[in-house]
């Protein structure tokens, strides 16, 4: 019978290491690509610009990944030892600086395209002609608060706050300008107009996303965080909190409707009639 | 060679009895096993929470016994979530590598006796002892551990029980151990930096090191400047919530209806003063394993680390960018959105020192002789693995897109991928390459073969179908799927995930087993059982109490002279002269 050749155990143990990383890598591909678990479609032009972005470091990560995974499969199959010498050498140089310079320029480049489709909303203040709704958050609930038909806020006074007898924001009953405000439980918007959102918190960081929206800010407690959206279809979507707030995080949730512009003016005018 | 007269090193005095041999030793190896085995508790209990995370996501309205009430609360969920970061972060991922191993082995690897200062390291210890104490205790004092998150932000861990469960005492608690892990790491961090610097042995420069000594150099100085900055916000934290202070507390603050007294403080400030700290500490949690990585991938390739000395540059490349990154966790804070373009720039840079080293660890197994014993197993999985979690840190380094990725799962993939598995297979890597030299005996090769492949396999089968769940828009940190609907069709995708952490978390019983049972039962191990070239493998396993025995080495050669043309044995030990070298012509 023929000796067991030494390191014989090596080709199995190679071969199902390199095989299980190829394997990884070909499922792996294969569920990104499918697009099985993508987000719900865009519904601004700068959540399309958020997806490109996100496509391009995806056609980018995924060559990286797969030719990485892939080399190390084949080196581990290709130089596992089968009785050769291994080859002495302390580097290249050469190929340091090459593959450096292609990091830097693949990384960077990637980097600072993504720049537009964040200054687009966050370096650029709403338009004047926004429509601007509050946003205050507290423990577990959004609340959304539009000026009414004089287009002021109204002050809000902390002491004067009471979600119990219907004052969850704490408007000021000596400010007249707040007697028409309006303070809903889900936020209405029209389609294909600027809206400015306000973002303020009660109590504890929370946090205001909509996945359609590709948008998400956090609502920070002595602070007021505007951001601004133009939804070009309507719907209705999930608004979650994404910045833990406490025990209920995970419930608090609530939606995003964006209607017609005639179905806004008679939300508008629905509300004022109820006041 | 008369060891005392010329070498000047300390005459190292074998303890007498019990305590002084093995509790309050100041032998770094002592030292640094009580580190490890400190670790492993941790990991343990770091696990067996993990498993009840995943249990209660899945199975939401299942009866557990052993918690009040008989079903797991929302906010019992998220005490778990805060103590399972907490307790792998700090108690585990920042004590094994550096606490554990760099403890042990890096004297031994530079021909030092101990520690530049022995009785500090055994301070730095029973302090961090302590604090893993005082964490432990937040589960069992009245309202129970915190529910804040290992980011513990303000003003929800800042205010007391008064924005929820668990933010009473445990949340002090937390405070107070992560203060007392902060200043224990600073005392380690102060030896690592003297011993490196001043007990070389000679002939040892700073470009002979091993890359193993590379990577605690570093991590040690990215300790010594971050772990102050924790050490202050957990001071100025403890003061808001006890002391009527307002660090990070605004005025006008409303819980439960009543308006809060604090005012002038920034939620924000807390989460610079963090993530100034925390982003270095991923790193802190890195770096040792990315040294021992080169170092057994070398070793198993029976060829020199490619490019060494871009290795040893690339480390110090990461710990130094790491310092100026710590905004990419806050994009979506209200931070500036131009210091948002500033960090993600920077990010975007940190990729490039961390691709070098992914290029030269292939160019390293690149013309080997690649054996594959269970240390270079994990070696090889590591690198896989690194590559899978630092790519997604690409999505998440620009602002634009973490508009959409943000505190989704894709982040607990990517940090998991990175930190809760390949950090970990580097800490594998070190356990099953130096048991033989730290206990004198082998540990069993099948076991843990097996505990690689049913480990790499289920790891990627849990964080690879993270990412998908991140993109669909999974939202972290929640505790179950019923307050957002659109959650449900990700059930699937949880289920699997669960499964394979059911199964994968009880493979590392496998690991348990092999360790404890070599311990006592193992083959006796030689000195130099995997034919390695630097010094820890001249001396015996395990070592005397002076490390050599009274034979201090000097160093004649680079650590990683294997396969050099001309010699018939394929490794050159760093300690042999060019005349005893020679004599392996």
């Amino acid at each position: 019978m023929r000796p067991r050749k030494r390191n014989s155990g090596s080709a199995a143990t190679a071969a199902m290491l390199s095989l299980f990383l190829v394997i990884m890598v070909v499922i792996t591909v294969y569920v990104f690509v499918s697009g099985k678990y993508a987000p719900p479609a865009a519904i601004t032009s700068v959540g399309h610009a958020v997806d490109a972005q996100y496509a391009l470091t995806l056609w980018v990560t995924g060559t990286v990944f797969i030719l990485s995974q892939i080399g190390l499969a084949f080196a581990i199959w290709r130089f596992r030892d089968h009785g050769q010498a291994a080859h002495f050498t302390r580097g290249n140089n050469t190929m340091e600086v090459i593959w450096t310079t292609a990091t830097i320029i693949l990384f960077l480049g990637l980097g600072l395209m993504g720049h537009k489709a964040w200054a687009e909303v966050r370096f650029t203040p709403a338009e004047p002609s926004a429509i601007q709704v509050e946003v205050t958050t507290n423990q577990f609930v959004f609340n959304f608060r539009y000026p009414g038909p004089d287009g002021k806020f109204g002050r809000l006074d902390p002491a004067q706050i009471s979600a119990s007898t219907g004052n969850p924001l704490g408007l000021d009953s000596n400010d007249p300008a707040g007697k028409d405000d309006v303070v809903v439980p889900t936020l209405t918007v029209p389609v294909d107009h600027q809206i400015e959102l306000l973002l303020r918190s009660q109590d504890v960081i929370h946090n205001f996303y909509v996945r359609e929206l590709r948008l998400q800010q956090d609502a920070v407690p002595g602070m007021v965080i505007p951001i601004h959206f133009t939804a070009n279809q309507i719907g209705r979507y999930d608004v979650v909190c994404t910045q833990l707030c406490g025990l209920g995080h995970y419930r608090m949730h609530t939606f995003l409707d964006v209607v017609s512009e005639s179905d806004y003016q008679a939300f508008l005018k629905q509300q004022a009639a109820g006041q | 060679m008369s060891s005392q007269a010329h070498s000047g090193h300390a005459v190292v005095v074998e303890p007498s009895g019990f305590i002084r041999k093995y509790i309050f030793s100041i032998d770094h190896k002592v030292i640094g096993i009580q580190y490890f085995l400190l670790a492993l508790t941790a990991v343990v209990i770091g696990i067996i929470l993990s498993i009840l995370m995943r249990f209660h996501l899945v199975y939401p309205g299942a009866h557990l016994p052993f918690v009040s009430g008989g079903i797991m609360t929302p906010e019992q969920y998220m005490a778990l979530v805060t103590m399972h970061g907490t307790i792998m972060v700090f108690f585990v991922l920042t004590t094994a590598p550096q606490g554990g191993f760099g403890n042990y082995f890096l004297p031994i690897q530079i021909g030092a006796p101990d520690m530049a200062f022995p009785r500090l390291n055994m301070l730095s210890f029973w302090v961090t002892f302590l604090a893993f104490v005082s964490i432990l205790a937040a589960f069992v004092v009245p309202g129970g551990a915190p529910i804040s998150g290992w980011t513990g932000y303000t003003p929800l861990s800042g205010m007391g029980e008064v924005t929820g469960p668990g933010e009473g005492m445990g949340q002090t608690l937390w405070i107070i151990s992560i203060s007392l892990f902060c200043l224990a790491s600073l005392l380690g961090a102060l030896n690592f930096i003297a011993t490196t610097i001043d007990l070389r042995a000679p002939g040892m420069t700073l470009f002979r090191m091993p890359l193993t000594v590379w990577g605690w150099f570093v991590t040690a100085i990215l300790g010594l400047l971050a772990f102050g900055v924790l050490l202050a916000g957990g001071i100025l934290l403890l003061l808001d919530r006890s002391a009527g202070t307002s660090f990070f507390l605004p005025a006008g603050l409303v819980v439960n209806d009543q308006v809060q007294p604090h005012s002038g403080g920034s939620p924000l400030l807390w989460q610079h003063l963090f993530w100034f700290f925390g982003h270095p500490e991923v790193y802190i949690a890195i770096l040792p394993g990315m040294g021992v990585a080169s170092h057994v991938l070398s070793t198993f390739s029976r060829k020199p680390v490619f490019g060494y000395r871009a290795m040893a540059m690339a480390i110090c490349g990461i710990g130094f960018l790491g310092f100026m990154v710590w905004g990419h966790h806050m994009f979506l804070s209200g931070m500036s959105p131009y210091s948002g373009f500033a960090f993600s720039v920077l990010t975007m840079s940190i990729g490039v020192p961390s691709a070098i080293k992914t290029f030269n660890w292939l160019g390293t197994l690149w013309g080997g002789k690649i054996q594959f014993k269970t240390p270079m197993l994990f070696a090889l999985g590591f690198v896989s693995l690194f590559v899978s979690g630092g790519l997604s840190g690409l999505f998440l380094a620009q602002p634009a897109v973490d508009n959409m990725l943000h505190a989704t799962y894709y982040v607990v993939a990517h940090f998991h991928l990175v930190m809760g598995v390949a950090a970990i297979f580097g800490i594998f890597a070190a356990t099953y390459f130096w048991f033989p030299k730290m206990f004198g005996r082998m540990m069993n090769e099948t076991l843990g073969k097996v505990h690689f492949w049913i480990t790499f396999i289920g790891a990627y089968c849990i964080f690879m179908p993270m990412h998908f769940v991140g993109i669909a828009g999974g939202i972290r940190r929640y505790a179950d799927a019923t307050g957002a609907p659109y959650l449900g069709v990700l059930q699937p995708v949880h289920m699997f995930m669960s499964h394979s952490a059911f199964i994968t978390g009880a493979a590392q019983l496998l690991f348990l087993f092999n360790f404890f049972w070599s311990l006592k039962s193992g083959p006796k191990a030689p000195k130099n059982p995997w034919n390695a070239t630097t010094l820890e493998w001249i001396t015996d396993s395990p070592p005397p109490i002076d490390n050599f025995g009274g034979h201090y080495p000097s160093v004649y050669r680079g650590p990683y002279e294997f396969s050099v043309p001309g010699y018939k044995q394929d490794f050159i030990p760093q300690n042999l002269t060019p005349d005893e070298a020679a004599r392996l012509k």
